[in-house]
Order: C-alpha cells, then sequence, then structure tokens
C-alpha cells in the first residue's frame, strides 16, 4: 500500500523541523496554515465557539510542546491534525480525559492534502459523496464522527440492530473513499509500508 | 493481505473511538498480530480525516491566534536549552544523592574506625586499671603501718642489719628496705646514697629513720634518670642529711 506521507522538502516537513528546534515564528506559520481546519472540525462536534477554540488552543499547544509525536512516516500533517481535532472535540464533548494517543494516530490516506486547494477540493468531493449516501447512512456516520456517539447509542437513538448501524457506518466510510480515490487529481505517493 | 472480514466492521468503529468493552480489547490484541488490519486501520483514519476536512467553516477568531502565541511565549522551547536545563534539573538530585551517599559511606567507615578505637581503648583502660589495682595493693603492703614486716635470717644467727636496694637506671625509680637497723641517736638520721658507674661521688638517694623494730623504707627519691649504680650505701648523717656520707658505712652491696 502507499500513502502520501511528508515530502522531505516540503512546505510542512520544513515547518515541524523548525517547530522541533523551538521556533515561534514556525508555530505561527503553521497555525496560520491549518487553523481554519483544526478550528472547522472542533466547531462541527462542539457546536460552541468558546469550546471550538479551546479545542485549538489544545491542539496547536500540543504539537507545541511534543512536536515529536507527529510523525511524518504515519502521514501527512493537514490530516493528522484533522483527526487530532476530531479526537479531542469528541472528548470536551463528552467530558472526559483524552482517549487516543497522538503517537497512535496512524493515517494513511491516497492524496496529497498539504496545499490549501487540494483540501477545499477534497472537501467538496466529501461533501458531495455524503449528499450522494442515503440518508440513513449518512446520519450513522455523522453521529458517529460529528457526534462520537458509539455504535450501541446510535442503534438506541434509531432504533436500528446494531449489526446495521455497524454495516451502515462501515459502507459509508467505504463509499467515501471509493468518491476520494475517483476524484483524486494527483495522487503523489510516498511508499509507507 | 487482505482484511479479516471478521473484523471488518469493527475496525472502522475502532478508528471513530465507537468501540469499547471486549469488542475493543479483542481487537487490540488483533491488531497487535496482524499487519493487513492495521493497514486497513490506517486507512480508516485517513477517511475520517477526509470528512474532517469536510467541516469547513469559519475561520477562528484573531484573539485564539494572539491567545496560542502568547501561551508559546511563555513556554519558549529550545531545545538544547531545555536538554541542558532539564539535564541540570535532573542530574542535581542524582549527584546530591550520590554525594550524601559518598559522604555517608565516609562517616560511616570513620565511625566503625572510633568503634574499633573505643573498643581498643577501653580493653587498654580495663588492663591498666587492674594493673593500678595491682600496684595500688602492693603500695599499700608495702607501705601500710600495719603491716607486718618479718626479716627471716638463718637459722639460729643472729639478725643483723641489712637493707635491699632495688633500682632501674632507665627511669630513676628506686625502693629501698632495711631492717634489723640500730635505732638512731637524736639529730640523726640515717641516708641512703647511690655510687654511680661513673665518676666516684655519691649521690644522696633519701633520708630515713627506722621503726621500733628497726625497720625502714625509702620509696621513689627523686633520682635523675640514667645513672648506672655500682654501690648503694647508708650512712648515719646530721639530720637534715649531708653533701657527702659520713663514714663509717652502716651497710653496702655493690
Amino acid at each position: 500500500m502507499s500513502t502520501v506521507g511528508l515530502q522531505p522538502g516540503s512546505a510542512d516537513a520544513a515547518l515541524i523541523a523548525r517547530i522541533r528546534s523551538g521556533e515561534q515564528d514556525a508555530m505561527a506559520e503553521l497555525y496560520d496554515r491549518y487553523s481554519s481546519l483544526v478550528y472547522s472540525v472542533a466547531l462541527r462536534v462542539l457546536t460552541d465557539t468558546g469550546a471550538a477554540e479551546d479545542v485549538l488552543q489544545e491542539v496547536f499547544m500540543q504539537l507545541w510542546r511534543h512536536p515529536a509525536s507527529f510523525d511524518a512516516r504515519r502521514g501527512s500533517l493537514g490530516p493528522w491534525l484533522a483527526v487530532i481535532a476530531r479526537h479531542r472535540a469528541i472528548d470536551a464533548l463528552r467530558k472526559r480525559r483524552p482517549q487516543t494517543d497522538l503517537e497512535d494516530v496512524v493515517i494513511a490516506i491516497e492524496s496529497d492534502l498539504e496545499g490549501a486547494a487540494e483540501r477545499a477540493r477534497a472537501a467538496e468531493t466529501v461533501r458531495a459523496s455524503l449528499r450522494a449516501m442515503p440518508a440513513k447512512q449518512r446520519a450513522a456516520l455523522e453521529m458517529a464522527f460529528f457526534q462520537g456517539m458509539t455504535h450501541t447509542e446510535i442503534a438506541a437513538e434509531t432504533g436500528e440492530p446494531l449489526g446495521t448501524i455497524k454495516t451502515r457506518i462501515r459502507t459509508a466510510l467505504e463509499a467515501l473513499r471509493r468518491a476520494l480515490n475517483a476524484g483524486s487529481p494527483r495522487p503523489r505517493l510516498a511508499s509507507n509500508t | 493481505m487482505t482484511t479479516h472480514e471478521q473484523f471488518a466492521d469493527d475496525l472502522a468503529l475502532y478508528a471513530l473511538g465507537s468501540l469499547a468493552g471486549e469488542t475493543a480489547a479483542d481487537l487490540d490484541a488483533h491488531l497487535e498480530e496482524c499487519a493487513a488490519c492495521r493497514q486497513e486501520l490506517a486507512r480508516l483514519q485517513g477517511d475520517m480525516a477526509l470528512l474532517a476536512l469536510s467541516a469547513s467553516g469559519p475561520a477562528p477568531p484573531q484573539r485564539a491566534r494572539q491567545r496560542l502565541l502568547k501561551a508559546i511565549g511563555h513556554e519558549p522551547r529550545s531545545p538544547r536549552a531545555i536538554l541542558v536545563r532539564r539535564r541540570w534539573w535532573t542530574l542535581a538530585p542524582v549527584f546530591a544523592s550520590l554525594v550524601l551517599a559518598i559522604f555517608a559511606i565516609l562517616l560511616w567507615r570513620e565511625n566503625a574506625r572510633y568503634r574499633d578505637r573505643i573498643e581498643a581503648l577501653k580493653s587498654d583502660a580495663a588492663q591498666n586499671q587492674a594493673t593500678l589495682e595491682e600496684a595500688k595493693h602492693l603500695l599499700v603492703l608495702l607501705t601500710d603501718p600495719s603491716a607486718k614486716h618479718v626479716t627471716l635470717v638463718a637459722a639460729q644467727s643472729k639478725p643483723q642489719p641489712a637493707g635491699k636496694a632495688i633500682y632501674m637506671a632507665g627511669n630513676g625509680a628506686l625502693v629501698f628496705m632495711a631492717s634489723n637497723l640500730a635505732q638512731l641517736a637524736p639529730q640523726k638520721t640515717y641516708e641512703l646514697w647511690l655510687v654511680p658507674m661513673r665518676g666516684n661521688r655519691p649521690l644522696p638517694a633519701g633520708m630515713f629513720k627506722p621503726d621500733r623494730d628497726g625497720n625502714a623504707m625509702v620509696m621513689m627519691p627523686p633520682m635523675s634518670p640514667g645513672v648506672e649504680a655500682s654501690t648503694f650505701a647508708v650512712t648515719i648523717e646530721p639530720e637534715g642529711g649531708s653533701a657527702t656520707p659520713t663514714m663509717p658505712m652502716v651497710l653496702v652491696g655493690s
């Protein structure tokens, strides 16, 4: 399998290297590049601007304190930050201690999302794919992803059997991946086995 | 490599953090062993990242940027400086403990040495005490007026005046005991003389008067150490002693 990681000469790789050596300017640049993404994810989950700002602060402070927790071999920076933001926002929503270790987040993704334009294009593809899904499938995925509900909670809320919810979520994710792979304009593959 | 179909649904839930309890533990154990499922999990995380991207909304307010940069300013992080400072702080207690430990060992050893020394001194002191007790008894025996002094002579012979000098030249210690001495005329005294090996001038070695039984003793008169004696003699002198012996000698011995 091949995935996109940080290329040695990429802008993200250079920023991370500077952050590791303690450059505050590099952190500001990184913030300017990814704060909208992190904030949007947190706001979508928490639907509260103050709480979303707290998650935004937490995610970037964690990166500042532990830049080594991001490993370019495990995925590119934007998707990694988006997933971390989602996890931390769900933790905040559920008022619980962080459940996911940053080092455990390994991301395999077959698109180059380092540029804002690529990310915007991918976001549009995902939104189109979500719109194309059966309503129940999309609802199950969004409840699980943006509301952090367990499949048991979704089954209880929708009155559907557990197995159905499980399959629905998995099918929704597969549909998403198919749409992305089909629409991926410029797959830049870095070996990551 | 293909994903294990029985785990496919659970993997998606696992990536979402929606799996709990026993099922999650089972999957954890399977992921440890199965590279294909780990790869699928990474892909699912990728799907979730893309899903997150779809949540584009407004940019965060400017104050959030200022808040972050202020917080970073309060936590400056120069890896080298932190490394050095951390090492310093981390190692300082270690050094301190080490120094204390060494100090404690040295103290303990010195303490043990002193304890041994004290034991040795105690033992010496006990020995000295015993010797001292013995000497005291001896001294009491020799000097106590109530002690009975008997001079033994050959049977059926008339007791003669006799004296015995015990002398150590090294420290000048001298004890002299006499018996069967004739009583003195008033204003007279017996005087003991030491005749040195080198030079013939006799040195006064103490005056004494016998008791009613004719016994007398001179104990440790003030003598210069290191004078080898060739002869001891006793003369009768005027009260207060003389600078040179007055003949004749009452007792003499070499």
